[in-house]
C-alpha cells in the first residue's frame, strides 16, 4: 500500500477493533502463562511440603501432577490463541485489507 | 554434591537450544576416556551425513537469491518450520542433560523442562507474527525498521554475534567430548568434523539445507525418544504410578525424587533463572531467524503452535526416560564403574557420567544397534544446532554489518550472499579453533551467558522497538548496551566464573543468573534514554511508529513469500 495509506488504516474503526481485540486476548493469555509459571516456581521455592504431598495415597506427588499441568497449559494457551487467530483475527484482517485496498 | 550440581545446573540454564551436555557436566563426566570405535553409531551417522549432504546439494542448486539463502525462499510451511524450531530446541543437552537431571534428582528435572517450554507462548503472543510482518532476513531488520540503520544494526549484530560465539564455543567443546565418548573418536577429529560439516551445510545449502537438516534430526530424535519411552512404559503396564513406585524403591534418594530438592532454593535465583529461560528464548537470533522462512504471519503463528507441541511432548518423553533410566540402570552393575569391593554408587559411578543415562537406557531397551542409533542422533543433533547458529552469525555479518552498515545498502544481492558464505566459512574455522583452545576449560557458564545476553539485549530492543512508540535510537542503543554489558559483567562476577573458573574465594554477584537485573536494566535504560532524547531524529522516529504499527499488526506491505 502507498506509504501514506497507513493513516487510513489507523483511523479505520475496523483496524482499531482488530488491534484492541487481538492484543487484549494475547496479553490476557500471556498474563495467564506468567501467573501459572511463576506461581509454580513460587510453590517450588516456598511450598515444598505441598508439592511433596501424595496424590491418592500412591507414590505420585502433587508436584509432578502440577508440573505436567504447567506443560499442558502452555500447549493449551498457544492452542487457544492460534484457534482464535485462525478463525477470528485472520477474518478481521482480511476484511480490513480488502476495504483499505479497494 | 553441591558443586557438581551447581555447575551442571548452570550449564542447563541455557541447555535448551544447545548441545553442550558434556560441558555442563564437566565435573560429572570426569576424565573422558576414549572408547573403542562404536561402529553401529558411526554407520548410522554416516548415513545421516550422506543424506543431509544430498539435501544440501539439492538446496544449493535451488539457492540463488538472498531470500533463498537467508530464508529458504520463504517456502517452508508452518508445520515444517515448527519441526525445525523444535529441532533447534531439542538439543543433545535437552535430551541427555534433562534426562540426566531426572535420573539424578527426579522432580527437579521437570523444573527445567518447564522453564524451557514456557518461553514459547511468550514468543507467540508478543513476537512471532509481528516479526514476520516487519522483517525479511534477520531480527535486526525489525529492530531497525524505523530507527537508525547503522547504530541499531551494529547493536543487533553485536548481540547476535555474542550469543552465537558463546553458544558455539560451548557447542564445539560439548560436541568434541560427547563424540569422543560415544564414538571413540579423537576430540580434535570430532571438532573438525563438526566444523567442516556445518560449513558445508551453511555455505552451500543456506537456510534451506539448514532447515531440512534440523527437520530430519528432529524426527529421528522424536522417534528414538518415543521408542525408548514406550518400552519403559510397556514394562510398567503403561502405569506411571508403577514406574514411579519402582523408581522410588530403586533410587538412593528414595521418595525425595518425587518432590523439589535443592535445585531451586532462594526465590530471587528462581525468578532470575525463570526470566532467562523464558525471555532468552525470545531473543535467540537463530530462533528468531526461523520466522522469516515461512510465507506470512499465519504460518509464523502455526510454527510456534507446532513447535510448542513437539517440545512439550519431547520434555514429557525425557521425563519418562529419566525415570526409566533409574529403574533399568541403577540395579544393573554392568552400566557402572565398579569400586574395589564390586559395589557401585548409583549416582556417581555411571559409565561416562550421569549425562549418559539416556544413552545407556537406549542400550538397555533396544540393544546395541539402538544404542548406535541414539549415539548417531546425538551427533546429528549437535551438528544441526551449530549449523543454525553459524547461519545466524553469518547473516549478521553479511546482511546487517556489511550490506547495511559498511555498504550503506548499496550492494549487489549476489555479493551479499557471497559475503555471507565467506562469513560462514570464517565462523566455522574460528569455531574449530576455539573448540580446540577451550578443550579443557570450564565453559559451562557460556551457555547461561548466551541466554542472559539474549534476554537482556536482543529481546528488550526488539520488543520495545515493535511495541513502544516512544522508543528512539538513542534509547535502544543505550538500553541494549546496558543490558549486554551488565549481563556479561554479572556472569563474570558470579560463582560460575569468579569462583569456579578464576578461583577467587567469594562471588561478587550472589546469584547464578543475572537476567532479573540485567533485563530490567535494559528495559529501564531504553525507557529513560528514549524519554531524555528530544532530538529531531527522535521525533522523526517516533512519528514513524504509526506506519510500522499498521504493518506489524496487519501485514500490509510485508515482504511477501519469496517464492519464485
Amino acid at each position: 500500500m502507498p506509504t501514506n495509506d497507513y493513516r487510513r488504516a489507523l483511523d479505520d474503526p475496523a483496524f482499531q477493533n482488530l488491534v484492541r481485540e487481538r492484543s487484549g486476548f494475547a496479553w490476557s493469555l500471556l498474563a495467564a502463562m506468567l501467573i501459572i509459571y511463576y506461581g509454580f516456581i513460587m510453590l517450588v521455592a516456598f511450598a515444598k511440603p505441598l508439592l511433596a504431598a501424595k496424590v491418592g495415597g500412591g507414590v505420585t506427588s502433587v508436584g509432578i501432577v502440577l508440573g505436567l499441568a504447567v506443560i499442558v497449559s502452555a500447549c493449551v494457551l498457544t492452542g487457544l490463541y492460534v484457534q482464535r487467530a485462525n478463525s477470528r483475527f485472520d477474518e478481521l484482517t482480511r476484511t480490513l485489507i480488502r476495504d483499505l485496498t479497494r | 554434591m553441591s558443586r557438581n550440581f551447581t555447575s551442571a545446573l548452570f550449564g542447563l540454564i541455557g541447555a535448551a537450544a544447545l548441545s553442550m551436555v558434556a560441558v555442563a557436566a564437566g565435573p560429572d563426566l570426569g576424565p573422558v576416556q576414549m572408547q573403542s570405535l562404536n561402529w553401529a553409531a558411526i554407520g548410522i551417522f554416516a548415513l545421516f551425513v550422506l543424506g543431509t549432504l544430498g539435501i544440501t546439494y539439492r538446496a544449493a542448486m535451488q539457492t540463488k537469491t538472498a531470500a533463498d539463502f537467508y530464508a529458504a525462499g520463504g517456502g517452508i510451511t508452518g508445520f515444517q518450520n515448527g519441526l525445525a524450531i523444535a529441532g533447534d530446541y531439542m538439543s543433545a543437552a535437552s535430551f541427555l542433560g534433562i534426562s540426566a537431571l531426572v535420573f539424578a534428582s527426579g522432580f527437579d528435572g521437570l523444573i527445567y523442562s518447564i522453564g524451557f517450554l514456557v518461553g514459547w507462548p511468550v514468543v507467540l503472543f508478543l513476537i512471532a507474527e509481528r516479526l514476520r510482518n516487519l522483517g525479511s532476513f534477520t531480527f535486526a531488520d525489525v529492530a531497525s525498521f524505523r530507527l537508525d540503520q547503522t547504530q541499531i544494526r551494529i547493536l543487533s549484530a553485536t548481540g547476535t554475534l555474542v550469543v552465537v560465539a558463546f553458544y558455539l564455543i560451548a557447542q564445539m567443546v560439548g560436541a568434541g567430548k560427547l563424540i569422543e565418548l560415544l564414538f571413540g573418536l579423537n576430540y580434535l577429529y570430532a571438532v573438525v568434523i563438526v566444523g567442516v560439516l556445518m560449513i558445508v551445510y551453511v555455505a552451500f545449502g543456506g537456510m534451506k539445507a539448514t532447515t531440512w537438516v534440523q527437520i530430519i534430526k528432529a524426527c529421528l530424535l522424536l522417534a528414538g525418544a518415543t521408542f525408548m519411552s514406550l518400552i519403559v512404559l510397556y514394562r510398567f503396564g503403561f502405569s506411571p504410578e508403577a514406574m514411579f513406585a519402582e523408581a522410588v524403591k530403586t533410587h538412593p534418594k528414595g521418595d525425595a525424587i518425587m518432590a523439589p530438592g535443592g535445585l531451586v532454593s532462594d526465590p530471587i535465583s528462581a525468578i532470575s533463572l525463570g526470566m532467562a529461560l523464558m525471555f532468552g528464548t525470545a531473543g535467540l537470533p537463530h530462533i528468531l531467524m526461523r520466522f522469516f522462512t515461512v510465507s506470512d504471519a499465519q504460518a509464523a503463528r502455526k510454527s510456534v503452535f507446532y513447535a510448542t507441541g513437539f517440545i512439550a511432548y519431547f520434555y514429557i518423553l525425557t521425563f519418562i526416560i529419566g525415570f526409566g533410566a533409574i529403574t533399568y540402570l541403577m540395579n544393573d552393575p554392568s552400566y557402572y564403574k565398579l569400586g574395589a569391593d564390586g559395589a557401585h554408587n548409583k549416582l556417581n559411578d555411571l559409565l561416562g557420567g550421569t549425562n549418559m543415562a539416556a544413552v545407556h537406557l537406549a542400550a538397555a531397551t533396544g540393544g546395541s544397534l539402538f544404542y548406535g542409533f541414539i549415539s548417531a542422533v546425538a551427533f546429528a543433533t549437535i551438528l544441526a544446532v551449530v549449523a543454525g547458529l553459524t547461519l545466524s552469525g553469518a547473516s549478521a555479518v553479511s546482511h546487517d554489518l556489511y550490506a547495511s552498515v559498511i555498504a550503506r545498502g548499496r550492494v549487489a544481492e549476489q555479493k551479499e550472499v557471497n559475503i555471507s558464505k565467506m562469513a560462514a566459512i570464517g565462523i566455522g574455522i574460528i569455531a574449530i579453533v576455539l573448540g580446540y583452545i577451550f578443550e579443557n576449560q570450564n565453559v559451562a557458564f557460556m551457555v547461561g551467558l548466551a541466554f542472559a545476553v539474549a534476554a537482556s539485549c536482543n529481546f528488550p530492543v526488539l520488543l520495545m522497538s515493535i511495541l513502544w512508540k516512544g522508543t528512539t535510537t538513542r534509547g535502544a542503543v543505550n538500553g541494549g548496551l546496558l543490558g549486554l554489558v551488565s549481563a556479561v559483567v554479572m556472569v563474570v562476577l558470579s560463582k560460575a566464573v569468579w569462583v569456579t573458573t578464576f578461583g577467587f574465594k567469594d562471588a561478587l554477584f550472589p546469584y547464578d543468573n543475572p537476567a532479573l537485573f540485567s533485563m530490567s536494566l535494559a528495559f529501564l535504560g531504553i525507557w529513560v534514554f528514549s524519554k531524555l532524547d528530544t532530538s529531531p531524529r527522535a521525533r522523526a522516529e517516533q512519528a514513524a511508529f504509526e506506519a510500522q504499527y499498521v504493518r506489524s499488526e496487519t501485514g500490509i506491505g510485508a515482504a511477501t513469500a519469496h517464492v519464485h
